[in-house]
This record gives C-alpha cells, sequence and structure tokens, in this order.
C-alpha cells in the first residue's frame, strides 16, 4: 500500500539553508547536503528545497547544491523557487531533482505546465499554489510572487486546470494557517485533494504530529509538508511518523 | 565495466551517482560499439514510451538492447527503462517496445472496480512483496521503495514478475527473465533498500566477468 509522506521543506538563499539555526548537533546546520542527510537519515519520505535567491548567481549556486544533494542520497527532492522556464526545469533536473516546482511562473504562463510535463513527465512537474480564503467570493483565492500579489483565479479551478495541464502534483499552501501552527486548513486541502485525480501535498500551518493525521484523514492530503517545526525541533520526523502508526496512518 | 546507455531521456545523473556511491566504475555513451563491449547495461529512462521508443529506433539503439540482451550480460531497465523492455505501451498512443519480456504497459484506471477514485500517478514509497528468488533479491527483505509513474506493466506472465506492489492493481515491480531485468521504481531514490536492488545487479555483472 502506497503511503502517506512526510516531507521537510528547506529554504535555500544563495546554496545555503536559511532557518535551521537549531540544528546544534550538526557540523553546519547551513549545508543543505548535511540537513537532507539528517532528515533522510530521520525517515523523511521526500525533500523540498526552496530557492529563495533573489540574484543570479544565487540561483547558479542551487543547481551546485541539487547536484550534491543528488550525489550523496537516494531521497527524493523537489526544487521550486525561481523557475520560469523549460531551460530553468532542465536545468534543475538535469543536476538531479526528481520534481520543480512551479508557482508564479505557472500562474503567468500556463503552457509552461505543458511543456514541462511533455519534455518531462508530469511526474516531474509540482504545481504550488499559495491559497488564501476570500470571504467575498466564498472560495480561496490564488496569490502569487510569495503571496504578494492576488490573481484573479480561483483555487479549485486553477488546481483542476494545473492537473489538466499535466502537472503531476499540486504543493498546496494555505496562506491563513501558515506560521499560525494550528493546523493546516483541513476545508482547503479536502476541496483541492478531491478535486484533482493527482496527489497533493498539504502545507502551511503544521504545530505538531496530531496536525499531520488531521491532514491525510480529514484533509485527504497525500502528503504533507512542514518548515519550522522540523528546523526548530519542535517535534522530528520520526516523532512524526510513530503517532501516524498509531492513528493507523499509512507511512514507511 | 557497466554502460549507462544516454538517449537523452532519463535521470542520468542519479543513476550514475548512485554508482558511484557503490564504487562501481561505468561509462556514459550512446555509442553502440562501446556500449555492446559493456559488461553490464543500464537503460534508465523518464518521460514518455512514445519519445522513448522513436529516439532509441531512430537511432538504432533499440536493436543494440535487443542485441545485447541475446548476449546473456544483464541488462536493467529502470522506470521507464523498465517499461521499454516489453511488448508495448498505450501511452500517446499504442506503441511497440522492445519486446525482450511478456506484457503490455497500461495507464492507472484511476478508479477501482468499486467505482472509488485515487490518485494518479501513483507516487510515492510503496512496499514491496517478493515473489519468487532471484539474484537480484539476494538477502534483501521486503521494504518500501519510491516509485513515481502512471503507467504499470499488465502481464499474465507470472515468471517474470520477481516482485510487485500494489496500488489498485498489481504493479510489478522487479520484472525479469534470464539476465534481462527491470525496476519499476527508482532503486536510485529508494534508501537503502533501492541501493541494495542495485547492488545486487552490479554484482551479477562482478561475477559474470570474474568467471570470464
Amino acid at each position: 500500500m502506497l503511503t502517506k509522506r512526510i516531507v521537510p521543506c528547506l529554504d535555500v538563499k544563495d546554496g545555503r539553508v536559511v532557518k535551521g539555526i537549531q540544528f546544534v548537533q550538526l557540523r553546519d546546520a547551513g549545508d543543505p547536503v548535511e540537513l537532507a542527510r539528517f532528515y533522510d537519515e530521520q525517515g523523511a519520505d521526500e525533500l523540498v528545497f526552496l530557492d529563495i535567491s533573489a540574484s543570479h548567481e544565487g540561483r547558479k549556486t542551487m543547481v551546485e547544491v541539487v547536484k550534491a544533494v543528488a550525489s550523496e542520497l537516494a531521497i527524493p527532492f523537489t526544487v521550486g523557487g525561481g523557475i520560469n522556464a523549460l531551460e530553468d526545469m532542465k536545468r534543475i533536473l538535469r543536476a538531479g531533482a526528481d520534481k520543480v516546482s512551479l508557482n508564479t511562473a505557472a500562474v503567468n504562463n500556463p503552457d509552461l505546465i505543458t511543456e514541462g510535463a511533455n519534455f518531462f513527465g508530469s511526474q516531474c512537474i509540482v504545481v504550488a499554489i499559495d491559497a488564501k480564503y476570500d470571504e467575498e467570493l466564498g472560495s480561496w483565492r490564488v496569490y502569487t510572487h510569495g503571496g504578494r500579489t492576488q490573481t484573479g483565479r480561483e483555487v479549485i479551478a486553477w488546481a483542476r486546470e494545473a492537473a489538466e495541464r499535466g502537472a503531476g502534483e499540486i504543493l498546496l499552501t494555505s496562506m491563513d494557517s501558515d506560521g499560525e501552527k494550528k493546523g493546516f486548513d483541513i476545508k482547503l486541502t479536502k476541496a483541492v485533494s478531491e478535486a484533482v485525480s493527482v496527489p497533493v501535498i498539504a502545507s502551511g500551518g503544521a504545530g505538531n504530529a496530531d496536525h499531520f493525521a488531521e491532514a491525510f484523514i480529514e484533509g485527504k492530503a497525500d502528503a504533507a509538508l512542514a518548515a519550522s517545526i522540523f528546523h526548530y525541533k519542535e517535534t522530528s520526523v520520526a516523532e512524526v511518523k510513530a503517532y501516524m502508526k498509531e492513528k493507523g496512518v499509512v507511512v514507511r | 565495466m557497466i554502460g549507462i546507455i544516454d538517449y537523452g531521456m532519463g535521470n542520468l545523473f542519479s543513476v550514475s551517482k548512485a554508482l558511484e556511491r557503490l564504487e562501481v566504475p561505468y561509462f556514459l555513451s550512446e555509442n553502440k560499439g562501446e556500449l555492446m563491449k559493456a559488461e553490464g547495461l543500464i537503460l534508465p529512462g523518464v518521460g514518455s514510451f512514445k519519445d522513448a521508443m522513436s529516439i532509441l529506433n531512430s537511432t538504432g539503439l533499440a536493436d543494440l538492447v535487443r542485441e545485447y540482451a541475446d548476449t546473456g550480460k544483464p541488462l536493467l531497465g529502470i522506470c521507464l527503462g523498465m517499461q521499454l523492455l516489453f511488448e508495448d505501451s498505450e501511452e500517446n498512443g499504442l506503441t511497440e517496445g522492445l519486446q525482450l519480456l511478456p506484457g503490455h504497459v497500461r495507464r492507472f484506471p484511476g478508479a477501482t472496480a468499486e467505482g472509488e477514485t485515487y490518485k494518479v500517478p501513483h507516487m510515492g514509497w510503496n512496499r514491496l512483496e517478493f515473489l519468487h528468488s532471484s539474484p537480484i533479491l539476494r538477502g534483501l527483505e521486503e521494504e518500501y521503495v519510491y516509485f513515481v509513474h502512471s503507467y504499470f506493466v499488465d502481464t499474465d506472465n507470472k515468471e517474470a514478475v520477481i516482485s510487485r506492489c500494489l496500488y489498485d492493481v498489481e504493479v510489478p515491480a522487479v520484472v525479469g527473465r534470464g539476465k534481462v531485468f527491470g525496476m519499476q521504481f527508482h532503486p536510485e531514490k529508494s534508501g537503502s533498500l533501492g541501493m541494495s536492488l542495485l547492488r545486487n545487479f552490479t554484482e551479477l555483472v562482478e561475477e559474470r566477468m570474474s568467471v570470464k
């Protein structure tokens, strides 16, 4: 049986992991490979690297990070951030990443999803959606540019379109829940997961192990992503997995 | 030495790095003469069956793989590379495969016989079930490996399916006949079991080299 996936997310800037400051036991907590290995050993099912470099140089460095991680570890990983064209996807995937995640670029140019899926196969293309509830709309709206820009798009419709265009997975972040640590947005996650035929990764709001169980059982998520609770060791991947087993959620 | 077929379709980087971690010498090539001399061959593959076969056919590498299989030297297809070993695939219109193994590549239905829908691609960690003994499974225990695919091999040839997993349908996960092997999952991304499976393949290659 296919397991539910626990996915730590690492922010990388100019080739260094930022925010992973609590890893005192590591020689170099800013080293993406070292952190990736740490999570791999804990039983992480996959990793997401989000490149938050603002510069061209930083982006080039990301390719080196991807190569280093793929060289050292036998674990699947996705790279997002700064991927705007087919060429960007080629650079990252050929360096050894398993998937690329498109966000703003996919909204601005949905053909990019199709191009990527045709070239690499759907399994390599993740569409990341930043969602925020809109009272007037009575539904969630898509935001881009790291949540700064509101688009006219409605989340469910966009998720469906992305999947139809060839996205192999949806990485769904709730801007309402993100950083609150009060749990994933279950309503949003369930709505999107039921609307599309591809796997959905729930993101935003994880504060404890029980939140993961909610995302899987009630939210029908296929995977759940978290950053700070793992980085700051509020819980560990191993702890979350042990708890999932208690709750009857199948994990590796 | 192990040759990895470089035909522009596949995650060559991760497969080659996995061999480096195993300290197994390899080379990447699209040259038929060079590949034919390899003691073992790996056919990687990510992307669509039709595109892959069209490249393999136009470059003559399809013939090379068939001839290579005839020599009895170990051959391993990974992910799409495994599917290519079979008779045909319905991905983007029916396309003939390399026809080294009996079976057809079909898309996951996306709904169970009872009408319950499920996610396609089959993406994530699934548990292998070993069906019969094979040198490729030597010393290993049933564990989880990483799958990413929307199509699976449908075969009624029980002999060829060495290991399977379940995802609505029966998914052949490790296949083989003689020295021709295939893995539907990504051994290079499947933690320690994946690395051990690759190790078993490279040992088959080494054993062959030592008796020569």
